[in-house]
């Protein structure tokens, strides 16, 4: 069984209304001035049965596509194995 | 009508059919819908499966949606409203995609929109410029594209954009006008009682233009 993580954020052209509130009212307003910016978005872990970590992560990405898990007129997504930036 | 699990407003839409315009409707459950059967299909507004994932993004994957896609290119009118217009983007019927508004709140108020190119069955009975009155009731209503449209109908926010939505879009229509998705609720201003003062039943331009088109063709 392998992990796999799926985030979906706004493309950075398109505004992020809870990550401008959160930043503003939040992280500025309570003096944390180091944060430059913060958008927030969607987080999904998917458990697959896979033979190996590559083809789990294809898997993933296929069905993100196809079923349209994001909106790629509006999203920038991330697929990736659980914990780690590759699967090497 | 079709009905999702979480539409809410069906009977609002069969109300004003049946009693404002005359003309014979019924809400189907989406498992039950067999597309070659009716003249027009509503997709009406609500919260389909909750807005989990994104609104109107699971319902634009159900099989009944399929039915719809093959409706529209036998020439059967498409209408949705509030989440059906999500549906509607969310299956590609429809340009763009809608997104939570850029107050980051729920906004349910009476707005004027404008109509541009009025085209097709819904909006058969308006014209160029026509000025109409509707209630918004939307949390993700920011209507995001990559460049003005120029052919389609649209109908735009007048005076005030309560959303930010891009190019002021408020609804959109297919080139024929065959497909339209609306985020105003014309059902909820086509009768006088419902109407606040300082404004009109906008929404019966949509009803007459559909009786009216499916009687004399459009």
């Amino acid at each position: 069984m392998y992990v796999v993580e799926v985030i979906i954020t706004n493309k950075g052209h398109v505004r992020d209304p809870e990550g401008e509130t959160i930043y503003r009212d939040l992280i500025i307003k309570r003096g944390y001035t180091n944060v430059a910016g913060i958008r927030s978005g969607k987080y999904l872990k998917f458990h697959v049965q896979s033979d190996s970590c590559k083809a789990a992560v294809e898997y993933v990405k296929e069905l993100c596509y196809k079923l349209r898990i994001y909106n790629p007129i509006v999203h920038d997504v991330e697929v990736r194995a659980s914990g780690q930036s590759s699967c090497d | 009508m079709i009905k999702f699990p979480g539409t809410n407003a069906d009977l609002d839409v069969v109300w004003v059919l049946r009693n404002v315009v005359s003309l014979d409707a019924s809400v189907v459950w989406f498992k039950e819908f067999k597309g070659k059967s009716y003249d027009a299909i509503v997709l009406p507004g609500g919260f389909s499966y909750g807005d989990w994932l994104r609104a109107g993004a699971i319902a634009a994957r159900s099989k009944v949606i399929d039915e719809v896609i093959d409706a529209s290119s036998n020439g059967v009118p498409i209408l949705g409203i509030c989440n059906g217009f999500q549906i509607l983007t969310e299956a590609g019927l429809l340009p763009g995609a809608l997104i939570t508004n850029d107050s980051g709140k729920f906004l349910c108020k009476w707005v004027k929109v404008r109509v541009k190119r009025p085209r097709g069955p819904w909006l058969k009975l308006a014209y160029d410029d026509m000025t109409v009155d509707m209630p918004i009731a939307h949390g993700e209503g920011r209507y995001y594209i990559d460049s003005e449209v120029e052919h389609s109908p649209v109908i735009k926010y007048y005076g005030h954009n309560p959303n930010g939505s891009l190019f002021d879009i408020a609804g959109i229509a297919s080139n024929d006008g065959l497909v339209m998705g609306l985020m105003p609720h014309p059902e909820r201003a086509a009768e006088p009682e419902l109407v606040p003062t300082g404004y009109t039943a906008g929404g019966l331009v949509v009803w007459r233009s559909l009786a009216t088109s499916l009687k004399e063709g459009w």
